[in-house]
């Protein structure tokens, strides 16, 4: 059993004595990635020529296909195989397990005649060449049997249900208190369906070597995408070697595998041959998991000194049928804000979509839209800065639950930021600045986001060179795990850093829960620490136990660590001269992290605030965003570079959440309207001013044994509200149907007479 | 279609489809798989490689078009033992997360600099004048290359860096 008390020895990485925790060092893996040899999955070359494999979209939303000619895919020129429903080979039926504590069940791929979603893998085509495949996918003839798409979210929102499981949670009574409020804001935002759009679609490579499976793909979590292809196609875990060291972007897309791998594992077994399959840029619209819409009502009820009595977020979303995936918008007020009446939760609509799923920062992304909107609205009710507002907030402990905080600098967050950007410069009427034909406007934010630990392994080797060798099931998503499992192996055995290696992505290495919920570095990187300790306990017991040591018969607690050298005061050797005597094959420990037992004892959160600086030309409706200052408090810091890469894009996702990003539902096919990057609007380098992340010192040691806490997934949160709140100062008008594209400002400019 | 093309500074002479792409052609006839594939439609810009010195999107041109040309791809900017100061700078401002982007945001950088030395204008260049070297000019020029980590404040710093070095 784990307590958190358990932390608080010292340790390597707390003491940091050659500095090397914390600094920007640049990533282990960059030379690869710059010079394009790092090999993502599709890219990784098989031991012979493979072939390749296209998958074919449904051309309805719901229905059930009724007839499949594939005659002519078939004759086409280099094609190996055509595969619909109707003659796939045989996979386990769905959810099956056949190993109970799999963590991810059998997801057969083209499985029956139903069609659940516009884009759906239903058939698909191996080909020698990918051209050979692309043509002959084209004439794979399916005809349908189409029911009406149930799809319109806003006009089944009468029918949402709770979640299962969920119930609203009420703290005091909220409906008493905000109607005895001296101050209200009652409004309703909407946030609209979004996609991960990582810039490498998701693509897997697979061969068989023997019964054993070898599959390359890309994904962040190993375990699940190992257990379900095993599962999937039917043959024991420990036969599929799944690897995946280099992921082209996450963002919670990838979360888990698609039909890609699956097809793939079922080609190469029936061919006998390498096969590789890649979404294409359009089919990862619909293919793959989206951030879903939201509808989300705020209530804040305040008196006149700002302290607010009532507060309540309900939330609308949906998810496709059958599943209960919910974007959970409302969560983090929970703990942002003090009021002693609350009122939060959440309702579902199930459709006939693809299946929603977490995109990064899943409830904060979309939440804090509307909260940290409808703060600023009372702000500007109450006359009171909105920095002010928060402040006078602030709570002493969670407001929820009661729980102490682990660690809690929102406010120093909030003016610090507003310091460094320059806040007093803002003007609180709005339309008041100008700066040639842009109005200019100021915005503010605060940002939360929750902190977690979870179970992880991961091994140490030192090799008889001395080489220390990092080992676990981990993913590096463009987080920068390759960099900090570096950072910490060198400083725990005191190694340079050019003296460690770092093997993760890899179903055959100790288990790590991947990337996600910027759970990564605490977890993955409190496991490394682990081994590392237990890797320093063996090491100084090898050498104090070998007759041939110069530390041989010293108390081993006594060994010290230092540039490759072990001591016991003037006694020394250098690891690998005893490696290389005492342990020739090298010497390997596992270590392990596992959630504190009275974590739960206490409120763990990430915090911050941003400032955003828009331009707003009144006559197009166009919004420039000038700068971008976030400034976090997230734990002690692994790496200066990567985290602050973290943040600032997390804080450009913000903004692009604000302005652009959108894929509406065409109600009439059930599809997505925007199929590719054209049409999808990511922010491009035009669309980005200055943007600075500044992160506070600070050590949770409540948090994980090196008191460190997430940032992938902060930055995203409050910065859409910062923008927004900038918009307004700029020009007046507050857009609550995101995104705040040109069409709907102007509306609102005119409507002022402007 | 017998097709010859000057690859990295190595004559490559290969029998290809008429419909493979320059894109295809470099990652699964020559194993150079640096350029990526984000769309395969001209809109992201991770295909990005120099035919005769100017930048293009690989993923949009037909690979037997272009027989006689000199194609760089990143695998002829520079090698793990000797980086190219541009990617260079990619490493030390730290101007990507994932790396899909980075070989056509490299490539692009050198197509994009030798623009703006030509005096080439763009959007934001003022009519008649010669082009500055300023944030406002690269983040025009760089616009075609799509970061989804969106390292883009890390790019412009590394382009900057880049910059300064070579000059
Ligand atoms: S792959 Fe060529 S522009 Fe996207
Ligand atoms: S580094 Fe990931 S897309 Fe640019």
């Amino acid at each position: 059993m784990t307590s958190v008390h358990d932390w608080d020895v010292t340790n390597p990485v707390k003491t940091n004595r050659t500095g090397l925790i914390g600094k920007a060092v640049e990533r282990y893996e960059g030379p690869l990635k710059v010079t394009g040899t790092a090999p993502y999955a599709y890219e990784v070359q098989p031991p012979s020529p493979p072939a390749y494999g296209v998958m074919v979209g449904a051309a309805i939303a719901a229905g059930r296909i009724t007839g499949a000619d594939i005659a002519a895919a078939e004759a086409s020129p280099g094609v190996l195989a055509v595969w619909t429903h109707l003659n796939v080979p045989k996979q386990a039926p769905r959810g099956t397990k056949a190993h109970p504590r799999s963590s991810a069940g059998s997801r057969p791929a083209l499985e029956d005649e139903r069609v659940a979603y516009f884009g759906q893998p239903v058939a698909f085509v191996i080909a020698d060449t990918l051209e050979n495949a692309v043509a002959a996918s084209h004439l794979v003839k399916l005809t349908y049997d189409a029911d009406a798409p149930d799809v319109d979210f806003l006009a089944r929102l009468d029918e949402a249900g709770q979640p299962p499981g969920e119930q609203d949670v009420e703290i005091g009574d909220f409906a008493a208190g905000f109607a005895a409020a001296a101050v209200q804001v009652d409004g309703t935002w909407t946030t609209p369906i979004q996609n991960h759009c990582q810039m490498e679609p998701c693509a897997s490579l697979v061969w068989f070597e023997g019964d054993k499976c070898i599959a390359h793909t890309s994904v962040q979590m190993v375990k699940p995408a190992q257990h379900g292809l095993a599962e999937t196609i039917g043959i024991p875990r420990d036969n599929v070697h799944l690897m995946t060291r280099y992921i082209g972007g996450g963002f919670g897309g990838k979360g888990q595998t698609y039909d890609d791998l699956t097809l793939a594992a079922l080609g190469a077994k029936a061919l006998g041959r390498p096969v590789k399959v890649a979404f294409t840029r359009q089919q990862m619209m619909h293919g793959t998991v989206h951030r879903p819409a939201t509808v989300q009502r705020v209530r804040l009820g305040a008196s006149r000194d700002g302290t607010l009595d009532a507060m309540s977020m309900m939330t609308w979303t949906h998810c496709h049928k059958g599943g209960n995936f919910t974007e959970h918008a409302s969560n983090f007020c929970r703990a942002l804000y003090a009021a002693p009446n609350r009122l939060t939760g959440h309702r579902l609509v199930r459709l006939d979509l693809p299946a929603a799923g977490a995109m990064r920062a899943p409830g904060e992304a979309s939440g804090t839209m509307s909260l940290e909107c409808a703060m600023d609205e009372l702000a500007e009710k109450l006359g009171l800065d909105p920095l002010e507002l928060r402040i006078r907030n602030e709570p002493a402990v969670d407001p929820e639950n009661g729980r102490p905080f682990s660690m809690r600098q929102l406010v120093r967050c909030l003016k610090e930021g507003a310091q460094l950007f320059g806040w007093d410069r803002r003007l609180p009427t709005p339309g008041q600045v100008r700066d040639g034909r842009w109005l200019v406007g100021m915005g503010m934010a605060a940002a939360i986001r929750g902190n977690f630990l979870l179970p992880a392994k991961c091994s140490f080797t030192v090799e008889p060179d001395g080489t220390i060798v990092v080992r676990q099931g981990m993913t590096d998503i463009g987080t920068g795990t390759y960099t900090v499992l570096a950072q910490i192996a060198a400083e725990t055995l005191a190694v340079p850093l050019g003296q460690v290696r770092v093997e993760i992505g890899d179903s055959e290495l100790p288990p790590a829960p991947g990337s996600g919920g910027q759970f990564g570095a605490a977890t993955a990187g409190s496991a490394a620490l682990m081994a590392g300790m237990k890797l320093r306990t063996a090491i100084a017991e090898l050498a104090t136990g070998d007759p041939g040591s110069p530390l041989h018969a010293g108390a081993p607690d006594e060994v010290t660590f230092q540039d490759g050298v072990i001591a016991i005061s003037n006694r020394s050797e250098t690891l690998s001269d005893l490696i290389r005597r005492a342990a020739p094959d090298g010497l390997t420990v596992e270590g392990e992290v596992r959630p504190a037992q009275d974590a739960q004892q206490w409120s763990t959160q990430t915090y911050g605030s941003h400032f955003v600086e828009v331009g707003v030309d009144p006559v197009t409706g166009e919004v420039r965003v000038r700068r971008m200052l976030g400034v976090f408090a997230a734990g002690r810091i692994l790496n200066a570079a990567t985290a602050r890469s973290q943040l600032t894009g997390g804080m450009i996702w913000g903004a692009a959440s604000a302005l652009t990003e959108a894929n509406p539902v065409d109600v009439r096919y059930g599809s997505f309207l925007n199929q590719d990057l054209a049409q999808y609007l990511v922010p491009v380098q035009a669309d980005i001013g200055e943007v600075d992340a500044i992160m506070l010192d600070e050590v949770d040691d409540k948090a994980n044994p090196m008191g460190i806490k997430g940032v992938g997934e902060l930055g995203n949160s409050g910065a859409g509200a910062a923008v927004a709140n900038a918009v307004y100062n700029a020009c007046g008008v507050r857009v609550r149907d995101y995104p705040i594209t040109p069409d709907k400002l102007l509306a609102g400019l005119i409507a002022q007479g402007r | 279609m017998r097709t010859t093309i000057t690859v990295n500074g190595e004559a490559r002479s290969l029998d290809l489809d008429t419909r493979t792409t320059l894109l295809d052609m470099l990652r699964e006839h020559l194993k150079l798989t640096g350029a990526k594939k984000g769309c395969d439609h001209g809109q992201c810009g991770a295909c990005t490689v120099l035919v005769n010195g100017a930048r293009i999107n690989s993923c949009l041109t037909l690979a037997v078009s272009h027989d006689g040309d000199e194609v760089v791809s990143i695998e002829g900017v520079g090698t793990v033992g000797r980086l190219h100061p541009v990617q260079q700078a990619f490493l030390a401002e730290d101007a990507f997360q994932c790396g899909y982007c980075t070989p056509g945001q490299i490539c692009s950088t050198l197509g994009m600099l030798r623009e703006l030395e030509a005096g080439v204008p763009s959007q934001e260049t003022a009519p008649g004048a010669k082009p500055d070297f300023t944030g406002a000019e690269i983040r025009e020029r760089m616009s075609g290359n799509i970061c989804r980590c969106t390292a883009y404040p890390q790019i412009i710093a590394a382009i900057q860096r880049a910059a300064e070095e070579m000059a």
